[in-house]
């Protein structure tokens, strides 16, 4: 009976989110700018007929065209990577969560995704002068790079503190050193470079091109498998390091693992389209609070899907809010974010003066 | 190696960072017999244990479950022969008490860990044996650690282990929980001869679960030997370190519940001469009925608490032909008289009788627990 219960609950999450991916995914398509005035069956044509330079337009009005150029070149894009980095960002943060056993560890909140932007920031600045000069793997292996060798840091330091208020301070200072060098170039830097490095720094989805795009989503979509395949030592790990242990996981291998993915995935995130703050540690709670469990074997693919639609909403908010000018993505998904991390800090204080 | 020895250590040296803190330590456990670690706090009672879990590498010696070599054991064919309760406090996150047993099925489940409808029998089966099916459905976080220490044993349970290894499962808990722990403990020993070893802070109880105790002092192994070797005042009094007040291990002052079923063996007693009877028969789960006791005798209590069926008499009342022809009954029932060997005076001439009667009738007398069978 509760079994049953259990089953139809995530079955009807999993369809809402499907459900919520699918309304949200034509809101971004329709809304917005002034391109737009096509009804949505015509839009629908579009997206079926491909992108306008594969040809299949000959004979169709300018507007059309207009239309088809505006949603394959612009928009789309803009959509599809909102979609797969906001479920990158959220399984990062759910591995990150999983290694530390903080519900608000995640990439950002750890500095990890300052110390990619550092990286990147050096690379550009140093080597090859401009964004656009920059080979996208070569951002990428940067962003990777300099993940890693924050999450190092953080990882010397968290061995010492098991608290998770330190954890969280020590994360903001690292974050706030890499923050603070990449100020400092940015300030002594060419100009031309800057303007490049300071939008990508704020984070955005826009002006993403298709080939970076499939670059990182076959990044992602092998690291979020990967990660899917893990769901049973993260089970195990659940109940700590040593039952873990006891029960044949083999933790250091699994701990290297979880690291590495997680860093993969807010590495290519912070690559594309800069760092964006929250979504990893809110996502993945909003998602065990939706499915009222912890089951990996849920949380996995429903925080990867929720995250998507997730940055989409905050996407389509920082298009339209203040249109015609687009806010940060940032700074919508820390409005979203923070306070569910304030939420987590004040439940756990609630828990601790309980006991 | 013999067959008969389901867990073994032979020169075993424990300890950290390829120091050994305890050297030495042999032993040999057969199946179904359980072993416990006493010792004073910071002894090395866990670092043994960690050691045996494979949690520490040993620093010498071999250690051996069912004649292979632990150190050779792979990680996933080792969580189906042992299985461990820590110490450490787990909160995991939104699991229910049927979900964090489940995760015992572990070595069992395929690659991504789902449960097939016999683990979920084997996990609802060892929730019933820890006797905590009805809260199965609740939030881990949400119990008592007396009832969180069950779902960790029924999470071992479900691992379907050989050896099973507790430190200091009994602490933290109340009475209660700690005499059901160590009650299903020796249950799953006897009727499904599990080997469990496991260190106790709680002597008392120590003496009465055990097959063996070890007693861990620092950087030796003081003692090591059946309960009724190993407990004297003394070696208590020096294994803690007493100085004042000495610990009586004749007189615990805890009992586990009585045996259940229909009694098999009478006991004459008296003059404290059945304690150690019923607490042996107690051990193997044997039930049993006693008297006839004076109601002021030492082991009255004792008898009392364990005994399915006691006859005695007030104190300072002689024995009356009554209480005689009822314990005569209750001994033919039980078709076996086991005889304390209290002295028969005059004024319990009656268990002499009962005695006689016994061998007149050919009902089987024994003096130990161990000889029934």
């Amino acid at each position: 009976m509760n079994k049953a219960r259990r089953y139809t609950r995530a079955s009807l999450v999993f369809a809402l989110m499907i459900l919520a991916f699918g309304v949200i995914l034509t809101l971004n398509v329709n809304i917005g700018s002034k391109y737009v005035t096509a009804s949505p069956l015509d839009i629908f044509k579009i997206l079926l007929k491909g992108h306008p330079d594969g040809g299949g337009y000959e004979g169709a009005a300018p507007e059309v065209i207009k239309t088809a150029n505006s949603i394959w070149k612009v928009r789309l894009p803009r959509i599809l990577a909102a979609a797969v980095l906001g479920g990158a960002l959220s399984l990062s943060g759910y591995l990150l969560q999983t290694f530390f056993r903080n519900p608000i560890a995640g990439p950002y909140v750890l500095g990890i995704s300052s110390g990619a932007k550092l990286l990147v920031g050096v690379m550009l600045i140093f080597v090859f002068k401009r964004a656009t000069g920059m080979p996208f793997w070569i951002m990428m292996a940067a962003a990777f790079a300099g993940s890693m060798l924050v999450t190092g840091v953080v990882l010397l330091f968290a061995g010492k503190m098991r608290s998770m208020a330190s954890l969280l301070v020590t994360g903001i200072m690292i974050g706030s050193i890499c923050t603070a060098i990449t100020d400092f170039l940015i300030t002594f830097g060419n100009e031309s470079d800057i303007a490049n490095l300071h939008t990508w720094s704020m984070g955005s989805f826009s002006a993403i091109s298709w080939q970076n795009l499939g670059a990182c989503a076959a990044v992602i979509f092998v690291a979020a498998l990967c990660a899917f395949l893990l769901c049973k030592p993260i089970s195990a790990y659940q109940l700590g390091e040593e039952y873990a242990r006891s029960m044949g996981v083999n933790v250091k291998l699994f701990r290297v693992a979880l690291i590495g993915l997680s860093s993969v995935l807010s590495a290519c995130v912070t690559a594309l389209s800069g760092p964006i703050s929250f979504v990893g540690v809110a996502v993945p709670h909003i998602t065990k609070l939706l499915f009222g469990t912890s089951k990996p074997i849920l949380i996995i693919p429903g925080c990867f899907l929720l995250g998507g639609v997730f940055c989409m909403l905050c996407d389509l908010i920082a298009r339209t809010l203040f249109s015609p000018t687009e806010l940060a993505i940032s700074t919508v998904t820390a409005v979203f974010g923070a306070p569910v991390v304030i939420a987590l800090m004040l439940s756990r204080q609630k828990e601790k003066t309980h006991e | 190696m013999s067959d008969s020895f389901v867990f073994s250590a032979k020169g075993l040296a424990v300890g950290y960072k390829g120091r050994a803190l305890i050297s030495d330590i042999s032993f040999s456990l057969k199946r179904g017999s359980i072993l416990t670690l006493i010792g004073p706090n910071g002894a090395g009672k866990s670092t043994i244990l960690k050691t045996i879990t494979r949690q520490l590498a040993a620093i010498a010696g071999t250690a051996f479950i069912d004649n292979d070599e632990l150190k050779q054991i792979k990680n996933a064919s080792l969580a189906k022969k042992l299985a461990v309760v820590l110490t450490d406090r787990i909160k995991p996150e939104m699991m229910s008490c049927f979900d964090v047993a489940a995760m015992g099925r572990y070595p069992h489940t395929g690659r991504f860990g789902t449960l097939t409808s016999h683990d979920k029998d084997v996990t609802r089966r060892a929730l019933e044996r820890v006797k905590a099916l009805d809260i199965a459905d609740r939030d881990f976080n949400l119990i008592s650690d007396g009832q969180k220490q069950r779902i960790l044993l029924a999470r071992a349970l479900c691992q379907e282990p050989e050896v099973l290894v507790l430190d200091e499962p009994t602490s933290f808990l109340d009475i209660r929980y700690k005499i059901d722990l160590l009650d299903i403990l020796l249950e799953e020993a006897r009727s499904r001869r599990l080997t469990v070893i496991m260190s106790l802070h709680e002597i008392d109880l120590a003496e009465k679960v055990s097959d063996y105790v070890m007693c861990v002092k620092g950087d030796h192994i003081e003692r090591f030997g059946a309960p009724r070797e190993v407990f004297d005042d003394e070696t208590i009094a020096g294994l803690y370190g007493l100085t004042s007040g000495v610990y009586l291990t004749r007189r615990g002052s805890v009992e586990l519940s009585k045996p259940e079923g229909e009694s098999r063996v009478f006991v004459v007693g008296g003059n404290g001469h059945g304690i150690y009877h019923y607490r042996a028969l107690q051990k193997r789960r044997i039930p049993f009925d006693a008297g006839i006791l004076f109601e002021n005798d030492m082991e009255y209590d004792v008898a009392k608490s364990l005994s399915r069926a006691l006859f005695s008499v007030p104190a300072f009342e002689p024995m009356d032909e009554e209480t005689y022809a009822k314990a005569l009954e209750a001994m033919k029932r039980c078709g076996a008289v086991l005889d304390a060997g209290a002295p028969v005076g005059t004024l319990n001439a009656m268990n002499g009788r009962l005695l006689a009667e016994a061998r007149r009738l050919g009902i089987k007398t024994v003096n130990d627990a161990n000889e029934i069978d």
